[in-house]
């Protein structure tokens, strides 16, 4: 396999390999000369901010924006500011820093989205220089000020600007700074002259590295790893010193020979290889410097620009764009030359095989007899994920199937992973959508993540695409794609609203954990409340509507929703809303149309707010409840006249409200409060609030029989009653002389049958039976029941011949002592029965 | 019951699940607030909890003293304090004052306050008002259902019949929802739910609602039939004076929570005596359902029976009393001291209940439902009012007349009132007031004129519009039609007819022969015909609002026989000991076993005590 190998230049122990990703689609003329470059990191994309090529005070920067692959993406005039720097944050979006300290940012497609500013200080004393990194917490900004102070934003999304200490001495711009990210803190490193310091939030703390031996040397350049954990330092000496970011352990420091300043310097160190290796750029020539006398050098044609990446560093220049790494120990082994590796055998065997060689036979066994199939196999597929080529990598995949063929019991995840992961890596990294990401950089990214900035760039079918294919669940995959799209859709301002909302549900459907209100929140903040409104119609939670409906201002809207949800908390959301929005006389004439809104608001208002109870019903008219209103409140009145004040007012209401019998009842009431109230205080007798009823029986029991006469008239109380009352309290009394005097005032409404029972009731049989003889014939045997005389009650029952009433007095007696009335009624009945 | 059943009857689910989940999950939020703690706890929900969790598991989760919320300054030391409340704004403002008088007191305590069975916005809103939202942590115990008993559910909110039905508050509604919800899921799925009522349509909603956000459950359904049902349906039933044993120990001392309080006149002697009443109670379970005048017979044969056992011993050896002593007759003593509370019980009901003035009060009721000497029951019901004998009871004959005449003649309705009012005071304009818009109690007036437009209406545009307007009216002059239900559901037989009550023939042997309850008589004839159909006019009599949903849980195949002969109706407001004793008595005759699952148990008078207002 000499071709796989002839890219590969070897350092110390490792080697080195330079593989092109693209052919640059876009047409700079002058290279990348006269401009400034920002490459995001994790293959992201790339932006171009172009000097003006007449030097006029009328011509304007061009700023423009490509993938890796070159394709443009946006272009447009630069009409703000000086821009002293651009750089990508982790969402894809473009930052640009200007001199007065403020930073634009701008989407993927050049759109602006919002500004803001580094601290006002940088208005007077402007931008010198400034970094962009990206670290834990998100993307931040490092700038250095005219008074060369350092001013850091760790997160972009949630500024907080902090000043950072003077550096003592400091009377220039740093010879080179950068910023590290160290034990959850943001630190800057600079070197001023031959002096190293350290800025952390507090203090400036002058360091120098370990075992660094060209001391009096000035560093003029300084480059972090991707993880922040190591520290490269170039001396105008031609020294470059490795070691640890915290400059305590040095790793090694070699000699580069060359005196000229390096215009870029990276690392390029794959997480868990031994050798640890920077790459230093100049105009026209790079070098691999590793801990070894050896570098490797490569020439470059034109003008280029280094991103350091997890694994690898790339290098964009104005037509291509290279992936520079160290060839991972797999590889390696298996396409050394003359490997025995059992991977590269395998390969081997494979290849013969595909020749119909019995060679293969021969390869394959020297592994079996190693009984080491099983790691080769592993080697090839490891192998196949460190390649770009699709074809290198269906080589050492199919030799890897081969191989499995020969085993039993060989877990098939590791294949089956790879293979997807390379299928999804070879789509995107393909020249149209142009982000050239390696397997190790995919899998420190997440598919997650690679969807979203698919979404970001709106390639929605490809990302749709990945989520099925990588069967992630709906919720997470292809639903949130379609979400984003959606919004993306709401945005096009030059469709109508109805055709957007048409198509947002055609292709969204029922599809599970779509939000349409989050949809329709965007529509909103884009200004489209109508279509919004449409949208919002396709969400099937009516909780979910009602926030957005109120945040747009459409209350009507949102409590019919509301009501529509049958969730009464929800309505009474809307309502507390619309209390606080709305004046008095447009929020209850919106209740009014409300039912249910109106009668829970009523339930709230008579626990909380009577008086806004009575403004409801006042608004309305409704005189009923009104009255209804104020009398209850008569009755949580302690005092009279405040008692007697509500029932007037309740009167007036009824009489409005033509109620005229509530109003008379009402106005009754305030006349026996009255009457009672007189009677307290000429005769001392406590009654007021009791009912007419219990009025008059006080007055009967105390004696007051003239008063209670008066309120028996006045109150035209009927006949029965009061007959009724008056026997009651007599008998109470067990004043029977006068219960008989009154007997024979006139002919009792009520019978007399109650004046026998009324007597029995209080054990008087003497004084009943007075009243047995009075009784009407047909209530006669009961009330000779009642006073015990069943004698009587035969006696009538049988002049009655009433079967009824016969019985009824058989139930009463018993066989051995009332024999002679027992045979009596039962002969009576008999006849009866005969005729 | 002295008649056959039918023995392929299936069996109950167990319900005693549902208190072990209100139970953990009351000691997971007591968990939340670790350390010594205060608890107090609303008053209605005392003995519910009491029934989830005793003292002594509320102390193992360091409850340290337990109050009643009483509504008056708190005097604990703890700096803990925990509210266990129902979300009612007047519980919210009480402890409200509390950390406003401690925040003045420059006291600081934490606070928390666990809403049963679930926090409305409405008391969050309170205390954001008063200004203490941060400083209390709130959270819910979504303790929704209490098994009273092996076929009672209860959701213990009596206060859902005057929300829902007299204040248009329809708050509850998702509380009966999730109370559906969380019985779909342990013991569903449920194959098809039948209902009637407004609200009981929007519980079936909110069912579905939140049935849809959760799992679906594949394992074996115990409950396959669901029966909702609202209480405005039928008012008629639970208006009547209860005579079976269950009813009529409610309507007499009234059970409260499943247990009652047997006055020293039933105990014959000192103390009053807490009893449970369920099916433990074996005397209880053989005479629950009896009609009184069987009651002491049925107790008679039980003391002879039990003196029997108890005569056992004699002739026995040491041995075999050994084994009787130790096994049999702790359970004859327990069953021995229950006998004789329920025969105090009985004794002191037929002293009140065999008066005269009560069977003329039966025999008043039974006038009013067979349309029957209409003028005199008004004159008895006008004698009652006179003569002061029950507030409650007046009203309740006053409504009775009212539902079966359709409204009161306006001379009889005015006179009726007045009286009413002097006699027991003019407050009752608003009872008045809230009893009219129930339609329990309303004048005859425009309820003809009403129909006549309506059908007038009718002719003009098409049916779906003519029944919202329908619904319109109805609304706005609530009729009951209760004379045309019981002639097309024959719920009054013929009167002079002899009715057995030792071997009752139908469900009308709750109410002595005289009336077959509408809300049962409705269930029967659904699941006899599995759905509406025929039964049109009666639900346009009943203003509509029937439905028939499948609950869409899986395949019919799947289902067992057994869970489609278990019912579970839920009633919306509350129902009464007697309606569960007919339901009872169906599922005999018919194979079937029903579950109550009620907000409430009611009777007469809880039902109209709901309608007063209390002033002062």
């Amino acid at each position: 396999m000499a071709f796989v190998t002839a890219s590969w230049n070897p350092l110390g122990e490792a080697f080195y390999r330079k593989i092109e990703l693209y052919e640059m689609g876009w047409n700079l003329r002058e290279g990348l000369r006269n401009c400034q470059i920002a490459a995001a990191p994790y293959g992201g994309p790339i932006a171009l901010l172009k000097e003006p090529q007449r030097s006029s005070p009328s011509a304007r920067p061009q700023l423009e924006i490509y993938t890796s692959s070159g394709s443009p993406m946006a272009s447009f005039m630069w009409k703000s500011g000086v821009v002293k720097q651009l750089g990508w944050t982790i969402s894809d979006d473009l930052l640009c820093v200007q001199e007065d300290g403020t930073v634009l940012v701008y989407d993927l497609f050049g759109s602006f989205k919002r500004h803001f500013s580094m601290g006002n200080e940088l208005v007077q004393s402007h931008v010198l220089e400034a970094k962009i990194f990206h670290s834990p917490y998100g993307t931040g900004i490092a700038v250095l000020s005219g008074a060369y102070r350092f001013i850091l934003a760790t997160n972009i999304e949630d500024i907080k600007l902090r000043r950072l200490p003077e550096v003592p001495g400091l009377q220039g711009v740093p010879s080179c700074w950068t910023v590290l990210s160290q034990d959850r803190q943001t630190k800057v490193l600079l070197a001023n002259g031959s002096d190293l310091y350290i800025l952390d939030n507090t203090a400036c703390t002058p360091v120098s590295p370990s075992g660094f031996s060209s001391q009096a040397t000035n560093i003029i350049q300084v480059a972090g790893s991707f993880s922040y954990k190591y520290l490269a330092l170039f001396t105008d000496s031609g020294h470059v010193w490795m070691g640890s970011a915290n400059l305590k352990e040095k790793l090694c420091e070699v000699d580069t020979k060359m005196r000229t300043p390096p215009s870029q310097m990276a690392w390029c160190w794959r997480p868990k290889s031994q050798q640890p290796s920077v790459v230093i750029m100049w105009e026209k020539y790079l070098l691999v410097v590793g801990p070894c006398k050896d570098t490797i050098q490569y020439n470059l044609d034109n003008e280029s620009v280094l991103v350091p990446e997890l694994d690898s560093v790339r290098i964009i220049s104005g037509t291509h764009h290279e992936l520079l790494q160290e060839v991972p120990a797999v590889s390696e082994e298996i396409f050394k030359i003359a490997s025995m590796a059992p991977g590269a055998l395998l390969l081997e065997a494979h290849k013969e095989y595909e020749k119909e060689s019995q060679k293969a036979d021969e390869y394959l066994r020297e592994i079996k007899e190693q009984d080491r199939l099983g790691d080769a196999v592993k080697q090839c597929v490891e192998a196949a994920g460190y390649e770009h080529e699709p074809e290198t990598q269906k080589m050492l995949l199919r030799a890897a199937s081969f191989g499995k063929c020969f085993l039993s019991n060989f877990r098939p995840e590791q294949f089956v992973c790879t293979c997807r992961d390379l299928r999804v890596l070879n789509a995107v990294r393909d020249y149209t959508v142009g982000i050239p990401l390696t397997l190790q950089q995919y899998k420190q990214m997440t598919v997650q993540v690679l969807i979203d900035r698919l979404v970001y760039r709106k390639l929605y079918p490809l990302a749709i695409e990945i989520c099925r294919y990588l069967k992630i669940p709906e919720y997470q995959g292809v639903s949130r794609v379609l979400k984003h799209w959606a919004c993306c859709k709401v945005q096009q301002k030059e469709e109508a609203d109805e055709v957007i909302a048409r198509m947002v549900s055609l292709k969204l459907g029922e599809t599970a954990g779509i939000s349409y209100s989050d949809i329709a929140a965007r529509a909103y903040e884009c200004g489209r409340t109508e279509l919004a409104i449409k949208l919002l119609e396709f969400e099937p939670r009516s909780g979910e509507q009602v926030p957005l409906l109120l945040k747009m201002k459409r209350s009507q809207l949102a409590l019919s929703k509301a009501i529509e949800s049958g969730d009464t908390d929800l309505v009474y959301t809307v309502v507390t809303y619309l209390k606080n929005e709305m004046n008095r006389g447009d929020f209850f004439m919106t209740l009014r149309n409300q039912p249910i809104a109106l009668s829970l608001y009523r339930q709230f208002c008579k626990h909380q707010e009577q008086d806004t109870l009575k403004d409801l019903f006042n608004q309305d008219d409704d005189h009923q409840e009104l009255g209804n209103f104020y009398v209850r409140a008569s009755y949580q009145e302690g005092r009279l006249d405040t008692r007697m004040s509500c029932l007037q007012n309740a009167m007036d209401e009824y009489n409005k409200a033509k109620n005229e019998f509530n109003a008379k009842a009402t106005e009754e009431e305030m006349r026996l409060l009255r009457f009672q109230r007189r009677l307290e205080e000429e005769k001392g007798e406590r009654m007021v609030g009791c009912s007419l009823q219990d009025t008059l029986h006080c007055l009967l029991i105390v004696g007051l029989h003239k008063q209670a006469e008066q309120l028996y008239k006045d109150f035209r109380v009927p006949d029965k009653r009061y007959w009724w009352l008056k026997l009651n309290a007599l008998a109470e009394k067990e004043d029977w002389e006068e219960m008989e005097k009154f007997s024979k005032t006139k002919k009792s409404p009520i019978g007399y049958l109650p004046f026998v029972d009324v007597c029995m009731k209080h054990h008087n049989k003497y004084e009943a039976r007075k009243y047995v003889s009075k009784v009407t014939p047909e209530q006669k045997v009961k009330a000779h029941i009642a006073v015990g005389d069943l004698e009587g009650a035969a006696d009538a029952a049988i002049e009655r011949r009433n079967e009824g009433e016969i019985s009824l007095v058989l139930s009463h007696c018993s066989a051995t002592t009332d024999r002679t009335i027992v045979d009596r009624l039962n002969r009576t009945r008999a006849t009866a029965g005969k005729k | 019951m002295a008649h056959s059943s039918r023995k392929d009857a299936p069996d109950l689910p167990d319900f005693s699940l549902l208190k072990r989940i209100a139970r953990d999950q009351l000691i997971y939020l007591l968990e939340q607030l670790p350390g010594k703690k205060d608890l107090f706890i609303e008053a209605d929900l005392m003995s519910p909890l009491d029934r989830i969790a005793n003292v002594t598991t509320l102390k193992e989760h360091e409850v340290d003293k337990l109050y009643k919320v009483d509504h008056k300054p708190v005097y604990s030391t703890s700096d803990q304090l925990c509210f266990l409340i129902r979300p009612r704004i007047q519980t919210v403002k009480w402890i409200a004052d509390i950390v406003n008088t401690d925040k003045a007191a420059g006291k600081l305590r934490s606070y928390k306050i666990i809403f049963s069975p679930q926090k409305f916005y409405v008391c969050e809103a309170v205390l954001e008002e008063q200004g203490i939202y941060g400083d209390v942590s709130t959270d819910e115990w979504a303790f929704h259902l209490l098994p009273l008993d092996d076929d009672i559910i209860s959701l213990e909110l009596p206060e859902f019949f005057r929300d829902n039905f007299l204040e248009g508050d329809q708050r509850w509604v998702t509380t009966a929802g999730s109370a559906l919800h969380l019985l779909h899921s342990v013991y569903g799925p449920f194959s098809k739910v039948y209902g009637i009522g407004r609200c009981a349509k929007m519980v079936y909603e909110s069912w579905r609602e939140q049935g849809k956000e959760g799992e679906k459950k594949t394992a074996q359904s115990e409950i396959g039939t669901v029966f909702l049902v609202d209480r405005d349906v039928d008012f008629v039933t639970p208006l009547c004076s209860q005579v079976v044993y269950e009813g009529l120990v409610d309507d007499i001392f009234r059970i409260k929570c499943g247990s009652v309080e047997f006055t020293p006149d039933v105990t014959s002697s000192e103390k009053s005596v807490k009893v449970m009443l369920n099916s433990q109670d074996k005397v209880f379970g053989e005479i629950r359902n009896e009609h009184f005048s069987n009651v002491f017979g049925l107790l008679s044969q039980k003391a002879r029976n039990l003196q029997t056992a108890y005569d056992r011993r004699r002739g026995m050896d040491i041995k075999q009393m050994k084994t009787f002593v130790s096994e049999e007759l702790k359970g004859l003593k327990q069953e021995h001291h229950l006998l004789s509370l329920h025969i105090g019980a009985s004794e002191s009901m037929v002293k009140r209940k065999t008066k005269q003035d009560f069977q003329e009060l039966l025999k008043t009721e039974h006038s009013l439902l067979e349309g029957f000497e209409i003028r005199e029951c008004i004159s008895y019901i006008e004698e009652h009012i006179n003569r002061q004998v029950s507030m409650i009871d007046s009203l309740r004959l006053l409504c009775l007349l009212s539902l079966t005449e359709n409204g009161l003649l306006p001379k009889d309705y005015r006179s009726l009132k007045a009286q009413y009012l002097q006699s027991y005071g003019t407050e009752h304009l608003l009872t008045f007031a809230n009893l009219r818009q129930l339609g329990l109690l309303v004048e005859q007036q425009a309820g003809e004129t009403l129909t006549v437009m309506e059908s007038k209406v009718g002719k003009l545009v098409n049916d779906k519009t003519v029944g919202k307007l329908t619904d319109a009216f109805s609304s706005l002059a609530k009729k009951s039609n209760f004379r045309a239900l019981s002639k097309r559901l024959v719920l009054v037989p013929k009167p002079m007819e002899e009715y057995d009550l030792r071997t009752p023939r139908d469900m009308a042997y709750i109410f002595s022969g005289a009336y077959i309850p509408l809300s049962c008589k409705l269930i029967e004839q659904v699941l006899e015909r599995e759905g509406w159909t025929g039964l049109e006019e009666v639900t346009r009599l009943l203003n509509g609002n029937e439905f028939v949903g499948s609950a869409g849980g899986g395949s019919e195949s799947g289902r067992t026989t057994d869970s489609r002969r278990i019912i579970l109706v839920m009633f919306l407001g509350g129902c009464s000991y007697s309606e569960i004793s007919a339901l009872r008595f169906l599922g005999k005759e018919k194979g079937y076993k029903f579950i109550v699952v009620t907000t409430a148990v009611i009777n007469g008078a809880r039902l109209l005590e709901a309608m007063l207002d209390n002033y002062g």
